[in-house]
């Protein structure tokens, strides 16, 4: 929508938006984000978003960054991370903040939700092997209370035994004393957090500019 | 079977029945007579010394109206109350109509009554309503309003609450007016304000009966505080609206001028409301801080400051139910870092019951009313009005739903848009207002009765409809979830996520700007009104605590270990095997010094019997379970750092701590709870691989001494020397968790364990 982009990469935003559903202008304007990030270069390196202020006082913050460069988020089979990303796999990441449509079926609204979780799953599961154990779910409390000090740390073990004891619970019913729960499988990630709206609340308002745009949304 | 379910309720309905008649048979013949004994008694005494005739003493005399008045609320009061213990005792009642509708006929059989023995049944006092039985109802509903729901979803509620009743005043009224000029109607002397008064009045959304409503229909989060939302929120307008069109009124000519200044009036009503509301809500956070010695009047503290907020704002002719609920919600988080476990008990409770009485009289009179009241009928004028109301509503949320649902991102379904405007329902607020006009607008009657139409026509027809036809369109319900840990992880991780996405994106949206409040909040505000160090605690780790609270005492109630997990889960099954368990030959040294502790403990503690401290009798140590053992095992080595922090505390920190013996208090709370540890209890069986060096017999001792310590003497001065503002804080976060008054002050269900 800028006076930068050619026709050829017209062409190519349309390719995307029919894949991912965003609307033109969104993509135009996620791109427009993009080039800003990534000081107007071809890619997007870690470095580019760890020098964005927003994210200097989120305890999750390496996380965040990590996200982007998960391959199991880009939608390839294959684990692992990249050093960079290009635009469309920066829109890749994006789509998982994408709210509900209206009007979406039963099966629509549970692939969704599926699609959003699997995104948390993969931020908790670190060493890519399907399951969050206890010292992944450790470390995901514990950096959630980073900046809680030395009582957060402490009851961050507290904490993160405690939720996993209740996925246990819930999720394996008894277990014999000897039995050893290996950690929590994207099946009963799915089963804990089933009553959690998750597609009504994980969705970031920028991607909504099919209406008067109240806002670009743009830091200047 | 049947049998025997019928005769028991029918037994106690009978016996209510006629302890009712008995009550009604007594108080009305008592108010009817009063005057009589009122002559007896002032002049028989006061005269006879002037007469010279001697009374025989009187050993039994009546002095009704000494008590008169108290006697008389009293009685309403209990008569309101016996009536709702009635109708939950018959089960099938209860389902179907709703209980606001069941308290409207009460209240219209009790005024007929009254009307038959000759009496002047009372009318609905707008002031007692709006000054006594209003407040508790809206403190009630704002104190526990759920905040992220609302946050979320203000814009919404707003345009609803003020665009809404705007519209819904000016449609009426038109139509109305237009209706009137009809001269088969034989209304003419209707103008148009005061058709746009009445429109006004009757137009607005009732707090009270969308909440007696919809708090049995659990609907889903989304509706039911758009519903609410609205109801509290129209009230500015309603003022606004209300006061302007009377003043108007009296004038007769309305200017472009007035128009203006009715604008600029309701945005000072609102605004003012709110701040009012927030700088008492600010004041009561700030007192909360420092009731940490006088904990016993802390409830006051909350239910006075809302109070006078209220009343504050009604001086100014601002908006009380704002002010109300911006106190509220200013003073909750701050309140409940400080008070004690039991005050905010004690607060929700008696909210609750306020509130409940409140509702119930209000109905009740509601009905009384509608038999006392001076009715004017008119066919045309009510069935009308009633009609426009409900169509009024109708296209009101369809119209603003499509213009909203531009600017949403969930948006509105068609079922949610017809429950919001089926549940628009008109309560009391309306027919106290009407009742405010003064007898100057000869329509006064006329409206009256249209209104009383309307209010019986939303809670009979809509009140008992709304049930089924929710049932029929399969709305959603809402999510009867328990508190679960893992969703309150995820909440949190969510709400960083979002933000720094949204950091990503460049967008300051939602999250950004909750994420500068909170952080705003923190730094700042927290500072000055939460006591001690509990301002740098987290969201997550409180929710925690207070989870782990709840599940103490829910083990306490049932009288045995948490049936949550009755498996037989424990960290083991979770702990990674490399780690290893600690061996047999350790759980019998640790199980053997246990033991010796608790002989030199038991000791002690002979002239003081703790029926509860199972734990530390040498008896029944061998009785404990296994995993009793176990868990009390790790809470000590878990909690031994904790613990030596908070022995050097005390010892090292004299009374400048709220207790002059802290070890009364801990005790104290064990014996309210048989809680076998001082701390709160883990409902984790916590079975961590020991570190090798800390259980050690000086350790345990040190956890073991603290307890019973009822002369503050405590026993081994092992206190390390570790920083007293730990254990400082530790401490504190420990007594607010599982805090109770003041040893000397509260002597309640103490005494049977204590003799001191």
């Amino acid at each position: 929508m800028g006076a930068s982009q050619s026709a050829g990469t017209e062409h190519e935003f349309q390719d995307m938006a029919d894949r991912t559903g965003f609307s033109l202008e969104q993509i135009g304007n996620i791109n427009k984000r993009f080039r800003q990030l990534s000081n107007n270069e071809e890619t997007l390196s870690r470095e580019d978003l760890a020098s964005i202020p927003a994210l200097d006082n989120n305890p999750i913050r390496a996380q965040i960054i990590n996200a982007f460069f998960d391959k199991r988020n880009l939608h390839q089979n294959e684990t692992g991370t990249v050093q960079e990303i290009g635009f469309e796999e920066f829109l890749m990441v994006m789509t998982h903040f994408r709210p509900a449509a209206m009007g979406l079926t039963e099966e629509e609204r549970e692939n969704l939700r599926r699609e959003k979780l699997r995104f948390l799953f993969n931020m908790h599961d670190t060493d890519s092997d399907g399951t969050i154990n206890l010292e992944e779910y450790r470390r995901v409390v514990e950096e959630l209370l980073s900046k809680a000090g030395t009582i957060g740390q402490e009851t961050a073990k507290a904490i993160a035994d405690a939720a996993m004891l209740e996925v246990a619970s819930t999720t394996r019913g008894k277990m014999e004393p000897d039995e050893f729960y290996e950690g929590i499988t994207f099946e009963n990630f799915l089963q804990i957090l089933n009553t959690f709206d998750i597609e009504t609340r994980m969705h970031v308002r920028f991607l909504n500019m099919d209406t008067a745009t109240l806002r670009c949304g743009k830091s200047k | 079977m049947p049998a025997f379910s019928c005769a028991f309720p029918g037994c106690r309905r009978d016996l209510l029945v006629i302890v009712l008649v008995v009550f009604v048979g007594i108080g009305l013949p008592i108010e009817a007579s009063a005057p009589a004994y009122q002559s007896h008694g002032t002049e028989g005494s006061y005269l006879t010394n002037v007469t010279n005739t001697k009374k025989a003493f009187p050993v039994l005399a009546v002095n009704y109206k000494h008590v008169r008045q108290p006697f008389e609320i009293a009685l309403w009061i209990l008569l309101a109350l016996l009536m709702k213990l009635g109708f939950h005792l018959i089960p099938r009642l209860s389902g179907v109509v709703p209980e606001s509708c069941l308290l409207i006929v009460v209240g219209l059989l009790v005024g007929g009554l009254i009307k038959v023995i000759g009496e002047e049944p009372p009318v609905l006092d707008s002031q007692l309503f709006f000054l006594c039985l209003l407040p508790p109802i809206i403190l009630d509903a704002g104190y526990f309003l759920p905040i992220r729901p609302f946050t979320e979803n203000v814009g919404t509620i707003l345009v609803f609450a003020v665009i809404g009743t705007l519209w819904n005043t000016f449609f009426m009224g038109g139509l109305l007016y237009a209706l009137c000029q009809i001269e088969s109607v034989g209304l003419g002397g209707v103008d148009l304000l005061a058709c746009l008064l009445f429109g006004s009045i009757v137009s607005a959304v009732d707090p009270v009966a969308v909440l007696a409503v919809f708090e049995e229909i659990h609907i889903n989060e989304l509706v039911h505080i758009l519903v609410f939302g609205e109801s509290l929120l129209n009230d500015a307008v309603t003022v606004v609206l209300y006061n302007l069109f009377e003043e108007f009124a009296k004038v007769g000519t309305v200017t472009v001028l007035d128009v203006f200044l009715g604008v600029v009036c309701f945005f000072v009503v609102s605004l003012g409301g709110v701040l009012v509301g927030a700088i008492y809500g600010f004041l009561a956070a700030f007192t909360s801080r420092f009731t940490s010695h006088t904990r016993v009047i802390e409830p006051l503290f909350v239910f006075l400051y809302s109070y006078m907020a209220y009343l504050s704002s009604e001086m100014f002719h601002l908006s009380g139910i704002m002010a109300l609920i911006v106190c509220g919600v200013v003073m909750r988080p701050y309140v409940e870092a400080n008070i004690s476990h039991k005050s905010y008990t004690t607060i929700k409770y008696f909210l609750k019951m306020w509130s409940s009485v409140s509702e119930t009289l209000i109905f009740i009179f509601l009905g009384v009313s509608t038999v006392a009241g001076p009715h004017a009928w008119n066919w045309t004028f009510v069935i009308t009005t009633v009609i426009l109301c409900l169509v009024s509503r109708v296209l009101g949320v369809i119209g603003l739903t499509f213009i909203i649902n531009k600017f949403r991102i969930v948006k509105l379904t068609k079922k949610d848009q017809f429950i919001v405007a089926y549940g628009g329902l008109r309560g009391a607020i309306a027919f106290s207002l009407g009742y405010l006009l003064s007898n100057r607008h000869q329509m006064r009657n006329l409206f009256l009765t249209a209104i009383i139409t309307v209010i019986f026509f939303t809670v009979f027809v809509q009140g008992m409809t709304i049930r089924p036809l929710v049932e029929l369109l399969a709305v959603k319900k809402k999510k009867e979830s328990k508190p679960s840990i893992n969703e309150e992880i995820h909440t949190e991780f969510l709400n960083h996520l979002l933000t720094g996405v949204e950091g990503v994106c460049g967008h300051y949206g939602h999250y950004h700007w909750k994420e500068k409040l909170n952080r705003f909040n923190k730094t700042y505000v927290k500072r000055w009104l939460i006591a001690g160090e509990n301002f740098k605690e987290p969201e997550l780790i409180a929710f925690y605590r207070k989870m782990e609270l709840k599940q103490a005492i829910m083990m306490v109630e049932s009288g045995q270990l948490p049936s949550a997990l009755p498996s037989t889960i424990s960290m083991q099954n979770i702990q990674p095997r490399a780690i290893p368990r600690v061996s047999k030959k350790r759980e019998e040294e640790i199980r053997r010094i246990l033991r010796s502790n608790l002989q030199n403990n038991k000791q002690k503690m002979r002239s003081r019997s703790y029926s509860r401290h199972t734990l530390f009798d040498a008896d029944e140590e061998d009785n404990v379970s296994e995993v009793r053992l176990r868990k009390t095992k790790m809470e000590m080595e878990r909690r031994v750092s904790v613990m030596e922090r908070r022995m050097s505390h005390y010892l090292t920190v004299p009374a400048n701590r709220e207790s002059p013996r802290p070890g009364v208090r801990r005790v104290r709370f064990e014996s309210d709870n048989q809680v076998f540890s001082a701390d709160s209890v883990p409902t984790v069986h916590f079975e961590q691989p020991s570190p090798p060096s800390t259980p050690d017999a000086v350790s345990l001792e040190e956890e073991v001494p603290k307890r019973p310590s009822l002369e503050a003497d405590i026993e081994g001065p092992r206190g390390n020397a570790s920083d007293n503002h730990q254990g400082e804080l530790d401490y504190q976060r420990l007594a607010r968790c599982l805090s109770d008054p003041g040893p000397n002050k509260d002597k309640e269900e103490d005494d049977p364990f204590m003799s001191c």
